[in-house]
């Protein structure tokens, strides 16, 4: 088999067994674990999610990330993981939609509402609405339907109303509830 | 042991046969199979592998744990939560205790030819709840049938005595027996020799009640899994440079850069295979780029220097062929391709004609633009295919692996997971043909993408169109007579369809306002072009009512009427009218819906509102909608305001799912309405990605639709395009009031800044 062009190392922060650093990696911090990528550095952190760690949760949408399918929470900011090379990654915080959810599985205030509002459609967009409500709603606690109506994502279905009614059940607090 | 007795059956009808299977392990599965009489019984099955034997089954566990197979694939049509239920509440299930799996084709060998043990498996055509309502609910009853029987033996008293409530037996004395403890004695009983008798509404648990996506855990997680998702283990990633023209040919490659891409491993060429139909081969010539990972097949294939030959199509353009189209609507010498109805006599009506209204509308080539773009894994092996395809009709992938492979029937496995949108683009399977072909010349499993670029630009588009109406007015303002030309190229050329059939994919013979007048006549003229056309959602309907409800809103312009008075008076007195498919046209039906949005919208207000107020009503199959708009304009921009949509299905099966059918089929027809086209030049698409083709975001869609549902109780019908006709007509009769614009092209934002 031909070799693969990135190379994962799981590094347990209390672990006693120390890396050795001879290679020129980029450490990762994606849903709390860390990660080293030593392959190209300008592959977009999509392919890295999709490909090298199996995270698909994340979306590929187009090439420019202009639906709004590929987005994640860089820092607690919702951006285009296919426009994002992993060189740009060092020292920050990744968050997918597979890590918004508690450690014990707990939803998101967001994750839920969605459910609760049967917010989905074919659901293959719905990880990037997640994203994106959640990178709104840590701007904005409680945002008005002109700062909705500013998300970019797109979507055929047609969930956009339900997606917005989630949103503001969240917003208004509704949705803490197992 | 229990349950030696594993394998009996119940005659449905032709070919269909409810079949009890059980392992003797606490379990009872039923299902319903495609079968010959004379087949012979299946081994005793056992768990696990009794998924691909069975057809859309139940399997109930001894923990009282229901397990529910989903036949259809789910696009986002809500049908592995529908169908399910429908089983579900048949057998007075637990819906907490029930799983539904989703099933992958089911196919079997008979004598090299393919049986389809689960039957019909497709989705997104509006055919799976009225085909499940067929056959899914006996499964059901079936198992509940047999389950009561064992409680009876186990407590002594006859079956009469004992009703069935969320996965346990209850007996008029109050004794309980759940679900799980009776599997094994169930699985003994012996057949009835009729079916036993389905649940009246009245006992309906599930059925009616909203339920969620089954899926939704899943997906809000990012755990649920689509084609696209799906790796297998040295799959190679091959992405494609296909040919601007489909009659194209390669001209010239260097692939050295390419190939010096690292994880590059080959560059490869496709090509159509002369004679099969549009869909079951590669869409146009092209190259494809294999790689160890996405990322270097993405490089790979941008760094691919190749020149196309244009073919015959390169001269072609959606201008021209529109141009063509007008021409030959306005010669009234030009014979039709196909008279599609002539009621009464036309010709004769218009010498009584007091008054005449002409009018065209114009509606642009459509993409699919599915959410998930094309992909297909396969893995090739001696004796055996898989692949996982994110399709609509899994027979019709298994057909295209057949043809490529050449292997036996049930060597072929087709996995269907939840699918990225499907809107008619994956009746075709154009994609799996590509990647069948990759993985046999490269002796390896392959991972096909299609990026965005190659989606917009080579789909099986719908076809634009022209529709020319005349109408004919005596003096007492009644319309006496319709005629009607549409010229278009078919979604059914080049696929093996006669002629004369050519038209059925492009009007219905008795779409509105057929049968409602006493002289109609409606035409069509075939437009042919190389650009391949295809199923798409909301097809004949979508072009057809925008033409008509617009053009009934300017007759009542002309004569000076509310549009909901001009509607309501071409309806008439509620009565069946039939209809040409077989089916009746249930006016009343029609009519109440119709009021239904009007009363909401508060159309009483049509007149002095400020804001504009439009309506729209539609049938499709047997299923009746309408649609009310309130609109303004904010200077060039057009606010909507408000959108209520009604619709009759008949029996409702999930209400949640149905309004969230309804509500996304009406902001994706607002949102093609507004702002969507496909147009093309010298042969090639002009749209390469949402830059070019701009599906409407949160801001320019209404922030809520209203939607109504009518209670009924007829077999439900389906749902998941049934909305899509009527809110492009409503919405520019709305237009039509806040502007003083009549928008008779489309996409309407364009035409609208350009009359304003």
């Amino acid at each position: 088999m031909a070799p693969v062009q990135a190379q994962v190392l799981p590094i347990s922060p209390d672990s006693g067994i120390v890396p050795v650093e001879a290679r020129n990696g980029i450490d990762l911090e994606i849903n709390g674990e860390h990660y080293r990528h030593t392959g190209d550095p300008q592959m977009p952190l999509l392919w890295y999610l999709r490909d090298v760690l199996q995270l698909t949760g994340t979306k590929y949408g187009d090439a420019h990330g202009e639906n709004g399918a590929d987005l994640v929470l860089l820092d607690g900011k919702a951006v285009s993981a296919i426009t994002l090379p992993v060189a740009k990654l060092a020292g920050r915080q990744v968050t997918t939609v597979e890590g918004l959810a508690a450690d014990d599985g707990t939803l998101h205030p967001l994750q839920q509402a969605f459910i609760d509002e049967d917010a989905i459609g074919c659901g293959y967009c719905t990880p990037g609405w997640l994203i994106a409500a959640a990178g709104l709603l840590r701007r904005k606690k409680q945002p008005g339907d002109d700062d909705i109506d500013q998300l970019p994502n797109l979507c055929r279905c047609g969930c956009q109303t339900r997606v917005r009614r989630a949103i503001k059940r969240v917003a208004a607090g509704k949705a803490v509830q197992p | 042991m229990s349950g030696h007795r594993v394998n009996d059956t119940i005659r449905l009808e032709r070919r269909r046969f409810l079949q009890v299977l059980a392992a003797g392990a606490g379990v009872l599965m039923i299902g319903i199979r495609v079968a010959d009489a004379a087949d012979p019984p299946l081994p005793p099955a056992l768990l696990g592998d009794t998924f691909h034997d069975l057809g859309a089954y139940v399997r109930i566990d001894s923990d009282s744990n229901v397990l529910i197979g989903a036949r259809d694939p789910d696009t986002g049509t809500g049908v592995a939560t529908a169908l399910p239920r429908i089983i579900a509440d048949e057998l007075d299930a637990d819906w907490n205790q029930v799983s539904v799996i989703q099933l992958g084709l089911g196919v079997a060998d008979d004598k090299g030819q393919p049986h389809w043990i689960y039957g019909r498996q497709i989705g997104g055509t509006g055919s799976s709840i009225p085909a499940a309502w067929s056959d899914l609910r006996q499964a059901g009853a079936l198992a509940r049938w047999l389950l009561l029987q064992a409680a009876a033996r186990r407590l002594g008293m006859p079956a009469d005595q004992l009703r069935c409530d969320a996965g346990t037996v209850i007996a008029l004395d109050g004794r309980r027996l759940s679900y799980g403890s009776l599997v094994d004695d169930a699985s003994t009983i012996a057949l009835p020799r009729r079916l036993p008798p389905l649940k009246t509404a009245d006992r309906y648990q599930l059925i009616g009640r909203p339920a969620g996506d089954v899926d939704a855990h899943g997906i809000v997680t990012g755990q649920t899994h689509f084609a696209i998702d799906e790796q297998d283990g040295d799959a190679l990633v091959a992405v494609l440079a296909h040919c601007p023209w489909p009659d194209g040919t390669l001209e010239r490659i260097d692939t050295a850069d390419t190939l010096a891409v690292q994880g590059v491993v080959k560059v490869m060429q496709l090509t159509p295979e002369p004679g099969q139909p549009w869909g079951s081969t590669v869409i146009a010539p092209a190259v494809a780029v294999l790689a160890e990972d996405t990322w270097s097949a993405l490089q790979g294939r941008q760094k691919l220097k190749i020149e196309w030959k244009p073919g015959a199509s390169g001269s072609e353009s959606s201008a021209a062929l529109e141009q063509r189209a007008v021409a030959l609507l306005a010669d009234s010498a030009a014979a039709p391709t196909t008279r599609v109805r002539n009621d009464g006599d036309v010709e004769a009506a218009g010498k009584k004609a007091a008054r005449r209204l002409q009018a065209s509308y114009f509606q642009p080539w459509l993409a699919h633009a599915t959410a998930e773009p094309m992909n297909c894994l396969v893995r090739l092996d001696k004796d055996r295919a898989r692949a996982v395809v994110p399709t609509q009709a899994p027979q019709k992938a298994w057909a295209v692996v057949q043809r490529l492979t050449g292997l036996a029937p049930a060597q072929i496995e087709i996995r269907v997971p939840r699918v990225g949108g499907g809107y008619g683009r994956r009746l075709d399977h154009d994609f799996v043909a590509e990647a069948v072909m990759l993985a046999k010349a490269v002796g390896r499993p392959v991972r096909l993408l299609w990026t965005r670029e190659e989606d917009l630009g080579h789909d099986y588009y719908r076809s634009g169109s022209v529709h020319q109406f005349s109408a004919i007015i005596d003096r007492k303002r009644r319309v006496i007579g319709w005629n009607q030309r549409m010229a278009s190229a078919s979604a059914l050329a080049h696929r093996g369809v006669p002629d004369n059939r050519l038209w059925t994919s492009e009007l219905r013979s008795d779409q509105l306002p057929a049968g409602l007048l006493p002289n109609f006549r409606s035409d069509w003229y075939a437009l042919d072009s190389a650009i391949p056309r295809g199923p798409a959602r909301g097809m004949p309907h979508l072009s057809n009512a925008f033409a008509t409800e617009s053009f009934i809103d300017e007759i009542a312009h002309l004569l000076k009427e509310n549009p909901l008075d001009t509607r309501l008076r071409l309806l008439g007195e509620p009565r069946q009218l039939p209809l040409g498919s077989g089916g009746t046209l249930d006016v009343g039906r029609l009519l109440n819906v119709l009021k239904l949005v009007a009363d909401r919208i508060e159309w009483k207000n049509w007149l002095r509102s400020v804001s504009g107020l439009g309506i729209a009503c539609w049938h499709v199959d047997g299923a009746y909608v309408a649609h009310a708009v309130e609109a303004a304009m904010q200077g060039e921009q057009l606010i909507i305001q408000r959108v209520v949509c009604a619709v009759d299905v008949g029996r409702v099966v999930n209400p949640l799912g149905l309004e969230g059918q309804v509500a996304g089929a009406t902001l994706d027809a607002l949102s093609t309405a507004l702002n969507l086209a496909i147009t093309f030049k010298g042969g090639q698409i002009q749209q390469r990605g949402y830059k070019d083709y701009p599906l409407a975001g949160m801001a320019q869609l209404p922030d809520a639709v209203e939607v109504i549902t009518v209670p009924g109780d007829r077999p439900p019908t389906g749902a998941s395009f049934l909305a899509m006709p009527t809110a492009a007509p409503a919405l520019a009769n709305a237009v039509f009031r806040a502007s003083a614009v009549r928008v008779r092209r489309l996409p309407l934002m364009r035409e609208l800044l350009r009359l304003l």
